[in-house]
């Protein structure tokens, strides 16, 4: 048992170790993470936010932490061999947390003034910077992970893109779970879009051991005015896997933000999303597939404040349930005075395959102005019999509808993937993931 | 003999419908099957094609020579025994194409034979919507998805016609179909048939009989067939209701 004042007893011992493996602009803003976490606690399931996933519990186990940063020999390019056709991106790496760009995205020249790489690099190199955005934005007054995520954050990676450019490639970041022991590991990525700036990222989470790991991740994106920013955050992992996310963007006036979780493969995860319109005539699509089946556990918390006028957010989470998997959802969409014309648009859907399977989801809509065009919606069901009959008439065997009808219903949400070829990658991800074939991670899928 | 069926008894939910069934369809026959609503006609459709609802409590049926009730609704369709929905069922996300051709690659490896190549399959796929009047677009849509009525019923003629099927039940086909729809089904139909195929048509009215010519006319009533003779037998019914073959069977039971 792990309670949280030995994770306080940890950083006090290893301070000066974390702090010496990280930069200062990181670590300036340790002590007051600890405060939090002193004030708050861990997200436990007597907090609403956290009913169905006891994300505290998951910090219980005696995790191994590489403070010291003793590096684990992930041999990047052997475990991960990027040959997608017609996806050609700027590959970097995290192992762990340990950042390392791919020898095509080192040589890549980019634009001026853009930085892509570490993010303890970034700090020592550019501290005036990271120091204006770090920590800014993740929301360490309530209870959550940032906080402990901050204690113990020493690196991640850093995007930083100047008014005015676009980088064409994606940009995608495979995280490399990779330890000998149980392992803790705390990432940090931060984004940060200049005016009218374009970026497309693709996050892909992987595991390449199979013991466990918890991983505490916060992504802050600021997405500057008439920006355009994409985010796939595409989970394959494993069953002895704890993933625990959260994503802030913040979204000045005319931008325009895409964000997509996928979670294929895992063992529990919770992602929750704080998405905020700073400036005016913005919009967000904001979407989920899960496909979970033994053990295996997804909740999607997802925030979105409509603070200001003129605003659209669009959001759809689907989930397909099998076995004795669970799932959750809480949307919550918060329309302020004054925020008005207004478009909000919220859905979840779920498909529980057998009778074991739960799925608890509560779209919650708050609007405190009257000139607004809003709409959620939830349900939870299964395959459509008669569809199913249907297709058996016409010869198609019962197992093969019930694919179809599956890859259909979460076919809806990959249709609002923008980046096209990721499209056709997801289906037929998705199509192997029903018909069995991802039954552990092996590696990116996504670039096979 | 194409299909013959043996006192045939079966239902839904605990329920006995069909009380006694025996029908004997040759091949290149077409079989018009009527009778009053609640006589037990889509129950015997939806228990020849295998709907897992429907449990069948009594009797035989022989489709070309094989058992078919102990084979699954899928090994049905492959052996070539085809239903027209009354109410064809949307499936939002699945296109028409896709559909058309897991359903046909389906039968055919059920067959032992080759998928269709995908030029083959465009080409079996442009005759056969010729047919029906079927507009291409209608393939890159979704499976009945925002269909109207006569398309719908359109779409089920296209398919059987894709599916080749020898024997072909059509369930209350006319229901909602408007007189042109109406024509450019019954046609599709008629231009399917040959001395190897045989159709059922199930209806409530003559109406579709004026374009599907039967060769034999049942009378269903309370689950048992109470009547069967020629074309003319349609034309009365048309006329006279079914009141007066009710009142023949009642007495001859008496």
């Amino acid at each position: 048992m792990m309670p949280v004042h030995n994770y306080i007893d940890i950083f006090g011992q290893n301070r000066a170790l974390i702090d010496k493996g990280s930069a200062g602009v990181m670590n300036a803003l340790r002590d007051k993470a600890l405060e939090s976490l002193m004030r708050y606690g861990l997200p436990h399931k007597g907090l609403e936010e956290y009913l169905h996933t006891d994300v505290a519990t998951w910090f219980e186990p005696d995790w191994g932490m590489n403070l010291s940063r003793i590096d684990m020999h992930v041999d990047k390019a052997q475990a991960f061999k990027c040959n997608v056709p017609n996806l050609s991106t700027l590959l970097y790496f995290l192992a762990n947390d340990e950042f390392a760009a791919s020898d095509t995205a080192a040589k890549a020249s980019l634009p001026d003034g853009v930085f892509i790489g570490s993010l303890r690099e970034a700090a020592n190199r550019h501290p005036e910077i990271v120091d204006a955005y770090y920590g800014r934005l993740a929301d360490m007054n309530r209870p959550g992970i940032a906080a402990i995520n901050t204690m113990f954050a020493q690196d991640g990676m850093m995007i930083y893109v100047p008014d005015g450019v676009t980088i064409d490639k994606p940009l995608q970041l495979v995280t490399l779970l990779h330890s000998p022991v149980d392992l803790m590991v705390n990432r940090r990525i931060l984004v940060v879009l200049g005016r009218g700036a374009q970026l497309k990222l693709l996050l892909c989470d992987h595991a390449l051991t199979a013991n466990g790991f918890l991983t505490t991740q916060v992504v802050e994106v600021f997405a500057g005015s008439e920006s355009r920013f994409e985010l796939y955050d595409l989970e394959e992992t494993h069953n002895s896997n704890l993933r625990v996310s959260e994503l802030y963007i913040n979204q000045d006036a005319d931008s325009q933000a895409e964000i997509d979780y996928v979670t294929l493969h895992n063992g529990k995860t919770r992602n929750s999303v704080f998405s905020t319109f700073a400036g005016r005539g913005s919009n967000l699509s904001l979407n989920g597939i899960a496909t979970v089946d033994k053990e295996q556990h997804v909740d999607n918390m997802t925030f979105v404040d409509h603070r200001l006028s003129d605003c659209t957010s669009t959001e759809l989470f689907k989930y397909v349930l099998n076995d004795s998997a669970t799932g959750a959802f809480a949307g919550k969409v918060l329309v302020r005075h004054g925020a008005q014309h207004t478009v909000s648009e919220q859905t979840n859907r779920n498909i529980c395959l057998t009778r074991q399977a739960r799925m608890f989801t509560q779209p919650q809509l708050e609007i405190y102005a009257d000139d607004v065009k809003c709409s959620h919606g939830a349900t939870v069901g299964q395959l459509d019999e008669k569809a199913m009959f249907y297709m058996r008439q016409r010869g198609i065997p019962e197992a093969e509808a019930r694919m179809m009808l599956m890859q259909a219903f979460v076919g809806e949400v990959i249709g609002r993937v923008a980046l096209e070829p990721l499209r056709d990658r997801l289906n037929r991800l998705v199509e192997k993931r029903f018909r069995g074939e991802l039954s552990q991670c092996e590696g990116c899928r996504a670039c096979r | 003999m194409m299909l013959k069926i043996e006192n045939l008894h079966a239902g839904i939910d605990g329920k006995e419908i069909l009380k006694g069934i025996n029908l004997e369809v040759g091949a290149g026959e077409v079989h018009a099957i009527m009778g009053p609503n609640g006589s037990g006609k889509s129950t015997m459709s939806n228990v020849l094609v295998g709907h897992p609802s429907y449990i069948v409590t009594q009797g035989k049926v022989t489709f070309k020579d094989k058992d078919l009730l102990a084979m699954s609704a899928e090994e049905r369709s492959h052996q070539g025994l085809f239903m027209s929905f009354q109410y064809p069922v949307e499936i939002p996300g699945v296109s028409m194409t896709n559909f058309m051709r897991t359903a046909i690659n389906e039968k055919r490896k059920a067959l032992g034979k080759q998928p269709l190549s995908p030029t083959d399959f465009l080409k079996l796929i442009k005759e056969k919507r010729d047919l029906v009047k079927l507009d291409s677009k209608f393939m890159n849509r979704s499976v009945n998805e925002g269909f109207s009525g006569g398309e719908k019923k359109r779409n089920e003629i296209f398919q059987m016609a894709m599916l080749e099927p020898s024997l072909s039940i059509l369930d209350e086909t006319d229901s909602g179909l408007d007189i042109d729809a109406l024509r450019i089904v019954a046609d599709g139909v008629n231009r399917l048939k040959s001395p190897e195929t045989s159709v059922i048509v199930i209806t409530h009215y003559q109406r579709l009989l004026d374009y599907i010519k039967p060769d034999i006319v049942h009378v269903l009533y309370q689950g048992r067939i109470i009547k069967t003779a020629g074309p003319e037998l349609a034309l009365e019914l048309e006329e006279r209701g079914y009141d007066w073959v009710i009142k023949e069977y009642e007495d001859s039971l008496k």
